[in-house]
């Protein structure tokens, strides 16, 4: 079985404080981790390598520095690994990359599966994975919570809003997984030697079967025009509850609110 | 396919389940109501699912649309990629809109991007603000990014349809107007449209009593609750509320309550109208899931804890001593004034309150 995963390199933003001034994140000195989200899809096709035999092939499109990102995910025990880079690829919307992907997945060859994150913590759209199936015309189904090969299909389960799906999925197949997949195994010793060592090529434009006219910002139908700071419109009315005294009067108010606001009756 | 003027109208995608259409559809009313007018165009629903009842339709249009177009068979009863984005493929290439909106819901967030690719349209994700742009035309799509910390104004200036998933309970839901008129069109799809390589062969429902994306409240908790044994009194205040229980990934990751509680970055991101933080600090992961929720209330030992930025009241407290005031103030209350637990949502509020 071939399993291709594309992954995403994206800043860490989970550890990161607030200014308590302006309201907005603290970038500076971010470290670039592999979506935290795709580590899940990385993890998943690992299992699924357990089950069934083959290999798993880590795909990733970004700037040179993203090598590090296929590297973890080689050290956690993906089989091979591609880079995407090419000056022509920046800028790329969803449907630019999703493009790009498509062409590095066909260029691998026949695969039977490609798992995605559900989406990166960073642009978070969830786009991608599903955009990859239109490009290549096979199927898709998304927030995939397990996934049990059978013959020629895949029945795998669908966290939706009120339960999860049952579904068979024939193969090949594109799945985005969920976190409730299973936790991502960490790097072993002997994984982190071979990633060190490991030969990854680097595919650019001219390496795919790609319109040029669709990389990159030049090629995305999306345009960001507008990028600004949330207004923080909430000035928070914070009550002392030391004791009991307080905790009756801050309630009071608590509550006084809500009804104001016709939260509760 | 590029911008012409032979696109034209507002889709809103609507969504059904049991044959009823879903509050989410509603909210898109609003939305696209607001962009046909500022268009000078119709607004049409569009509904792919099984047969449905006269008045479910009749009631979309008494809701703001002026057309409703249901492709119908009972293949369509469930979500599935392939039937459904041949439906809507089949529909744009004939019709040519302008703008198609859907709900940033599991069904929406998976068909449209897949249909942006295959109708070479721009597609911006999980929106809370629309609007036209009056000097071109152009739909001005404003979402959050990176974590709820910027917002990022997107356009399409030369593709068409221009298509946009909307997060749910960012804006009202539109109310009926008993005496709108509009045209109701009732469509067979071809048996190919129907294809699907992806077969539904069972349902799980959740357990829980509310779905945490559908909540109108939302009552969650993080690592402040200590212990799984402590999720029950946060409970009881999510019952008195009607709201669902949600969770901080500290609480998931300990395995205090299940993934599907998960709110933030890696969870779920949720706008309710109210929002009740027990223990919870406030991580930039964890703010990221629910600061467009409308009021946020938050309850934490620590006067310095991040979420209270974001709150619109705070108890500076412990949750033990807090709560069971809170729970017996609000049976009180209720008691004063015998009224449903959450009133339906108003007119006129605004969106998004925290942005």
């Amino acid at each position: 079985m071939r399993i291709i995963v594309p992954i995403k390199q994206v800043p860490e933003t989970s550890k990161v404080s607030m200014d308590p001034v302006t309201g907005t994140m603290i970038r500076e000195g971010l470290e670039a981790i592999v979506n935290p989200l795709d580590l899940y899809a990385i993890e998943a096709a690992l299992a699924l390598r357990a089950k069934c035999g083959g290999e798993v092939v880590v795909v990733s499109m970004g700037p040179p520095k993203a090598m590090i990102a296929l590297r973890e995910a080689v050290s956690m025990g993906a089989d091979a690994a591609v880079l995407l880079s090419d000056k022509a690829f920046a800028g790329s919307d969803t449907w630019a990359t999703s493009y790009v992907l498509a062409a590095a997945a066909r260029k691998l060859g026949a695969c039977d599966i490609i798992i995605c994150g559900e989406r990166a913590t960073d642009g978070d759209t969830g786009q991608v994975g599903p955009a990859i199936a239109a490009w290549l015309d096979l199927p898709v189904v998304t927030y995939v919570s397990s996934i049990d090969p059978a013959d020629g299909f895949m029945r795998v389960r669908r966290l939706v809003e009120n339960g999860h799906e049952v579904l068979e999925a024939d193969t090949p197949a594109v799945l985005t997984v969920v976190k409730e997949i299973g936790d991502p195994r960490l790097p072993t010793l002997a994984g982190k030697l071979r990633a060190k060592s490991l030969e990854i090529p680097v595919w650019a434009a001219a390496d795919l079967d790609v319109d040029p006219a669709r990389l990159g910002l030049a090629g995305s139908p999306t345009r960001v025009v507008k990028i600004f700071k949330p207004k923080v419109s909430r000035q928070c009315e914070k009550l002392a509850a030391g004791d009991e005294a307080l905790t009756a009067v801050a309630v009071e108010r608590l509550v006084h609110v809500l009804r104001h606001r016709e939260l509760i009756p | 396919m590029t911008a012409s003027v032979t696109h034209k109208g507002v889709w809103i995608l609507a969504e059904q389940a049991d044959g009823l259409v879903l509050r989410v559809s509603h909210e898109l009313l609003t939305r696209g109501r607001a962009l046909a007018d500022a268009r000078g165009t119709e607004l049409t629903a569009v509904l792919i699912g099984p047969h449905m009842a006269e008045d479910q339709l009749q009631d979309i249009i008494a809701r703001g649309a002026d057309a409703v177009l249901a492709v119908e068979a009972t293949e369509l009863e469930h979500f599935l990629i392939e039937p459904y984005a041949a439906c809507l493929l089949d529909l744009i290439a004939r019709r040519r809109p302008e703008i198609i909106l859907a709900g940033a819901t599991t069904t929406g967030r998976t068909l449209m991007p897949f249909v942006a690719v295959k109708a070479n349209a721009g597609l911006t994700a999980d929106c809370t603000q629309l609007e036209i742009d009056p000097a071109t035309g152009n739909l001005l799509q404003t979402r959050p990014a990176i974590g709820g910390n910027i917002l990022a104004t997107i356009q399409t200036p030369n593709h068409r349809p221009q298509m946009a998933t909307v997060r749910p309970h960012s804006g009202p839901a539109a109310v009926a107007v008993a005496g709108r008129v509009g045209t109701i069109d009732r469509i067979a799809p071809p048996a190919a449209s129907l294809a699907s390589r992806v077969r539904r062969v069972d349902f799980i429902p959740q357990t829980d009593r509310c779905a945490l994306t559908d909540a109108q409240a939302v009552v969650a908790v993080g690592r402040g609750i200590k212990k799984a044994a402590n999720i029950p009194l946060a409970q009881s205040l999510a019952d008195i509320l009607g709201a669902a229980l949600g969770a901080s990934r500290d609480v998931v990751d300990r395995g205090w309550l299940s993934y599907s509680h998960q709110v933030g970055l890696s969870g779920k991101t949720v706008s309710p109208r109210l929002y009740i933080a027990l223990g919870i600090s406030g991580s930039i992961q964890h703010l990221a899931g629910m600061q467009t929720a409308q009021t946020i209330v938050a309850i934490n030992t620590d006067p310095d804890a991040q979420i209270f930025q974001v709150a619109d009241i705070g108890i500076v407290g412990s949750l033990f001593t807090v709560l069971p005031a809170l729970i017996e103030a609000i049976r009180q209350s209720a008691r004063l004034q015998p009224a449903p637990t959450v009133s339906p949502p108003q007119e006129g509020l605004p969106a998004a309150g925290g942005l």
